[in-house]
């Protein structure tokens, strides 16, 4: 096997690797972020009242098995938005995790402790600042993990947008398909794959370092 | 002080959690309320810091309608303590602590100074402050929880079956620590249990509740066991009453008797009789030794046998300590029939049997110290 078969197309197309990196960010991550901020309020009201929950759940699972390519042809129709505008992908990402995101969020309110709950109450808590500061920060493990597969999924849908003409690294997969160019598809995948997994990774520490009490508790043995 | 008037919770299902309740909590005094799943015990203390609003009657504290106060700062001016703790599993202990003080606007550092000076009150010391509730055993969350409570220095302290979730020896220690700093604090405690024996080791008054929400009988714990006012009080305050209410009368008329004593180490073949307790250097009896256990060898911890409960007699100030109960029990717990009387700092001091137990009691009786 020759090494050095990407050379030299890879250094000849540094920038347009880099620009079209930066665009599948873009387009995959914003749409997360805005899920994430949806979803809490969402979660919030599932968790609350069950009618809420009867609705928001069994919609959220419906949405996410609408095809992503269906989903991506649509948006515009209904949108009234331009061919290539990026809201085209980033509306259907962000539907996906809202779907993934309001039951993660919803099932890990509901896993608070009553007993927490009603000492928060007790003590004089308002429910603003009891939601912000007791309930949300319990919560937050069961929200990363949500957020993980909704980031990672994300970050590979977001290359169907090619299918469109909206870019980032699917842009590349499309292009070297038609140019039958092996190396560019390949290099597209690896960048695609390795991304996901380094911002998994950064989701798993964060998660991990606002949460300092979950180690403590494998740490050590309760004892009852 | 608290007062309920007329107090009723009835469910939109037409089921009625307390019907119509009128008590008065004093102020500096444990009030408890027991009774049976049901009885609208828990429903009624948590009425006091509106985590349910009744729906008839009103509820004064200081003689002012609690429906006047906004619930969450009237909930800041009045501890509460839950089964189980309900501490918050994201912060560390001192932070659990240092709660109330914080929602009220006291500055970080200041309440956590406050924080520390109250886990030491507990009894926690300052190596638990960093940890979180999760590293912590049930006994050590609920001091945590006790803590938490009296953060803020409220005058009135709820507790919604605080102790219910420990094994019986913590529950002992808790009860004991519970009752050493209401002597210092001097709250108004509402305490909720279904444990009658919890109910009148820590009550000053126990209200008793019957299903349906009905305050069956409102009384000092030894009137309770001397004149339950009807057949459910009697039946819930249990069938050896009459044994706890010994609990009440201290035991300054039982003479406490000589008791054979050997060391640990010296040859058991120099017993004179069948038993005798077996003491350390210090006098403190480890146990109970007879020629049969010893087999003639020397008396060593090995071959003991387990002492029943001790009496501890106050020879110095020349009164007795322990109460007729304990007195009983010493002897009908002890393999000898002879009970283990010890001083205030733990040595054998003599023995007390059964007989002379039930005398005093006798004595007590004529002399109307016994209510009937």
């Amino acid at each position: 096997m020759n090494v050095d078969w990407p050379w030299p197309w890879l250094p000849r197309n540094i920038d347009d690797i880099a620009e079209a990196t930066g665009e599948h960010l873009y387009l995959a991550l914003l749409p997360v972020l805005f899920g994430l901020l949806v979803s809490i309020p969402l979660g919030w009201a599932a968790s609350r009242w069950p009618i809420a929950r009867g609705i928001l759940v069994p919609l959220a699972g419906v949405l996410y098995t609408i095809p992503s390519l269906a989903l991506i042809t649509l948006v515009p129709l209904l949108l009234g938005t331009k061919i290539i505008d990026p809201l085209n992908v980033q509306v259907p990402l962000a539907i996906y995790t809202i779907a993934l995101l309001v039951r993660s969020v919803s099932d890990a309110l509901i896993a608070v402790p009553g007993d927490v709950t009603a000492a928060a109450t007790a003590v004089g808590y308002k429910p603003a600042r009891q939601f912000l500061t007791v309930e949300l920060p319990l919560a937050i493990p069961v929200i990363v993990a949500g957020l993980r597969v909704a980031t990672v999924s994300a970050m590979s849908l977001a290359s169907v947008g090619a299918l469109i003409g909206i870019g980032g690294l699917g842009g590349l997969i499309t292009e070297g398909f038609k140019r039958n160019n092996a190396v560019e598809m390949v290099v597209a995948i690896a960048l695609i794959v390795i991304i996901a997994l380094v911002i998994d990774a950064l989701l798993l520490l964060t998660g991990r370092v606002i949460t300092p009490w979950t180690r403590a508790r494998q740490r050590t043995a309760v004892k009852s | 002080m608290i007062e309920f008037q007329a107090v009723t919770k009835k469910y939109p299902d037409g089921t009625v959690a307390v019907d119509s309740l009128d008590l008065t909590v004093d102020d500096g005094k444990i009030t408890v309320f027991v009774g049976p799943s049901g009885c609208g015990k828990t429903t009624s203390l948590r009425m006091i810091n509106r985590m349910i609003d009744p729906t008839g009657g009103t509820i004064l504290l200081d003689g002012k309608d609690i429906r006047e106060s906004d619930p969450p700062l009237l909930r800041r001016g009045i501890g509460y303590v839950i089964q189980h703790a309900g501490l918050f599993p994201h912060r560390t202990v001192l932070d659990n602590v240092a709660t109330v003080p914080l929602l009220t606007g006291t500055g970080k550092r200041e309440a956590r100074q406050k924080a520390g000076e109250l886990l030491e009150l507990v009894g926690l010391d300052s190596g638990f402050a960093k940890r979180y509730p999760a590293q912590l055993s049930g006994g050590q969350q609920q001091r945590v929880g006790v803590a938490r409570a009296l953060a803020a220095d409220p005058p009135v302290l709820l507790m919604d079956e605080p102790f219910s979730a420990v094994d019986p020896i913590v529950r002992d220690d808790l009860q004991q620590q519970l009752l050493r700093l209401q002597s210092e604090l001097d709250k108004t405690i509402v305490f909720v249990t279904h444990d009658i024996d919890e109910a009148i080791k820590l009550g000053d008054r126990v209200a008793v509740f019957r299903v349906g929400g009905r305050l069956a009988q409102y009384d000092t714990p030894s009137a309770l066991l001397a004149k339950p006012a009807d057949g459910f009080v009697s039946s819930f305050v249990g069938r050896d009453r009459g044994y706890r209410a010994l609990g009440f009368l201290t035991a300054n008329g039982v003479p406490v008797g000589p008791i054979a004593t050997v060391k640990v180490g010296e040859q058991a073949g120099s017993l004179d009789g069948d038993w005798a307790v077996a003491v350390d250097a210090d006098n403190k009896p480890l146990g109970w030794v007879s020629k049969q256990s010893a087999q003639n060898g020397e008396v060593s911890a090995d071959n003991l046998v387990s002492g029943g409960s001790l009496f501890e007699v106050d020879s110095a100030a020349g009164g007795t300590s322990g109460s007729l109960r304990n007195a009983l029990d010493a002897a009908l717990s002890s393999p000898s029939a002879v009970g283990i009387a010890v001083d205030a700092g733990g040595a054998v001091v003599g023995g007390v049997t059964a007989d002379t137990v039930l005398a005093a009691l006798a004595d007590a009786r004529r002399s109307g110290e016994v209510p009937t």
